[in-house]
């Protein structure tokens, strides 16, 4: 019973790395704002509120511990953004990174990092040979008296330590009026979307001077706003195909063939409520903080605050598939809202067969689906846990009168430990979790 | 393993157990809701709608005004200018922001800790 979840009922988690700070002072600077495996899984980029994106790359697997897939070790690290003050509308911009989204693989690593109003291509080079030999300079770097060269050498690349170097090569800026809060790059490799509480533009990537809107739901009368886009994914394979979510909890699927403007969609995907069942709450809960399409593209999932749904593209009318990630907070949401948690956009995300899901909670609690087997399972991010290999415990929230021993109560979780942030890798089962400002890595424990 | 995984069409189930005890549990939402009202009696109607959007749409805004500015230290030439209160109730015309209250922010040249 105990351990279950995640691929087959047989998987057990176990920790492996923690990385970040252990003091409890957290620097805002230091709050982990994304995390995103790249294609391959090699490389786990992170970014935080202070502008700046971590890379990690994983070990090529030792011999000696066959037991342990590699770890992640720091490869990478830049700034990417710095804060901004647009005196024209007096408005203050953020450094905070919102996304990063990796590009397919080339012979170099490309990511996208964007803030609130910037998107920028970044490429992560490796240099580990070096020209030496030149006999036309001094060795302070003076250049020769060319009268004193009599000799022609052609200098010649040597080893060196391996240098990674991360340049911007491309800054898409001034396209967006509201915040951008999802990019997301076409299955063609040449286009990507941005989208901000209004609207959409599609980018292709070598231009940085025009983009084109495809989406735009600003009223005539901003009296009259009703809804915000919250998230935009483009389809996994079809490059014509694209979604969108809101605030009112709908997701609206649309397809570029159809018109140059967006603004009509194909499908919209909303499921019904019950008008007995509506509350002040309703509409806030039912915002959606996330949408990611499955890897094979037949299926979409969306995160709204108290549950994950699946949803067939083939069916717009309801999802397949509800999964509650912490229903005991339906009595709290009056609390819930005057300390803003009400509002707290998590994440959530696919293994690489698609057969579990995952989201974060509070407490440093994070949750997982396995839509194979129906079974779920609630486990940690804690320094307690943290010894390494050592496996996961499930963790249970009491939501009656008794509480179990390790069962902990619901008026006992911590709010301001909220984990919303994960990320799987494309290819096996290791999964990084982003506490605050701590990022854990864990692994299948392999026999 | 666990009771939790549906396959429902509504979104506002309570669980089994909540079903069978009188109506004010039935329906938890609705007595949170309740609890809001009575400690902010003034709360409108419309949670999801216009004013909470264009709150979240002017993120970020801070006012500057120079002029202001400069008329207010002619004015009080030997008393401290008057400093922004952070608080979120504060009435844009009436409070006028001194320079201190702007984002003196410079970029991190710290490296973060992630990577130490």
């Amino acid at each position: 019973m105990a351990g279950a979840g995640g691929g087959t009922s047989d998987v057990q988690w176990c920790f492996s790395q923690v990385k970040g700070a252990i003091d409890d002072d957290v620097a805002e600077a230091d709050i982990i704002s994304t995390v995103e495996f790249n294609h391959s899984g090699e490389l786990l980029a992170t970014g935080d509120k202070g502008g700046r994106v971590v890379i990690f790359q994983q070990e090529p697997e030792s011999k000696n511990q066959p037991q342990c897939r590699g770890e992640y070790n720091v490869y990478s690290t830049f700034q990417s953004h710095e804060p901004e003050f647009d005196y024209l509308k007096s408005l203050e911009i953020e450094e905070k990174i919102n996304k990063i989204r990796w590009l397919p693989q080339n012979a170099a690593q490309f990511l996208l990092s964007t803030n609130d109003k910037t998107i920028k291509l970044w490429k992560i080079s490796e240099r580990d040979k070096r020209p030496e030999g030149y006999n036309l300079k001094e060795e302070d770097g003076r250049y020769r008296d060319l009268n004193t060269v009599t000799t022609l050498r052609v200098p010649i690349f040597r080893p060196m330590d391996l240098m990674v170097e991360a340049s911007p090569r491309r800054v898409f800026a001034n396209a967006h009026t509201y915040h951008i809060n999802s990019i997301s790059v076409n299955s063609d490799c040449e286009t990507y979307l941005s989208a901000d509480d209004l609207r959409i533009n599609l980018w292709n990537l070598e231009i940085t001077d025009r983009s084109f809107n495809i989406v735009d739901i600003k009223p005539a009368n901003m009296e009259e706003l009703t809804e915000v886009i919250t998230a935009a994914e483009f389809h996994p394979n079809q490059c014509n195909t694209f979604v969108y979510s809101s605030s009112k909890g709908t997701i609206r699927l649309c397809d570029m063939r159809a018109s140059a403007l967006c603004d009509k969609h194909a499908k919209q995907f909303e499921e019904p409520e019950d008008p007995n069942n509506r509350s002040f709450f309703s509409e806030i809960i039912s915002s959606i903080s996330d949408v990611k399409f499955s890897h094979s593209g037949r299926y979409m999932m969306t995160r709204d605050y108290l549950s994950v749904k699946i949803w067939d593209l083939n069916m717009e009318s309801r999802p397949v598939e509800t999964y509650q990630v912490h229903e005991y907070l339906r009595s709290k949401l009056c609390s819930l809202y005057e300390n803003d948690c009400i509002f707290d956009k998590f994440e959530c995300c696919w293994n690489g067969n698609d057969s579990v899901v995952m989201t974060g909670s509070y407490n440093n609690f994070f949750r997982m689906f396995d839509r194979v087997y129906r079974q779920d399972v609630t486990l940690e991010a804690s320094r307690e846990n943290s010894k390494p290999r050592s496996v996961l415990k499930p963790r249970k929230v009491s939501t009656g009168g008794k509480r179990k021993k390790d069962e902990i109560s619901v008026d006992s979780l911590d709010f301001n430990k909220k984990i919303l942030h994960t990320a799987w890798h494309p290819l096996d089962n290791i999964i990084a979790v982003a506490t605050t400002n701590n990022l854990y890595i864990f692994q299948e424990k392999l026999n | 393993m666990s009771g939790d995984n549906e396959e429902t069409q509504t979104a506002g189930e309570t669980s089994a157990d909540q079903r069978e005890v009188p109506d004010k549990v039935v329906n938890p939402e609705k007595s949170e809701e309740a609890k809001l009202k009575s400690k902010y009696p003034n709360l409108g109607n419309k949670p999801g709608g216009s004013d909470l959007l264009r709150k979240r749409l002017q993120k970020g805004q801070k006012y500057f005004d120079s002029g202001d500015y400069n008329m207010a230290k002619a004015k009080i030439k030997n008393k401290q200018l008057p400093t922004a209160a952070p608080e979120k109730t504060e009435i844009t015309g009436d409070h006028i922001p001194t320079l201190q209250d702007l984002p003196q922010r410079k970029p991190s040249l710290v490296a973060s800790k992630l990577a130490g």
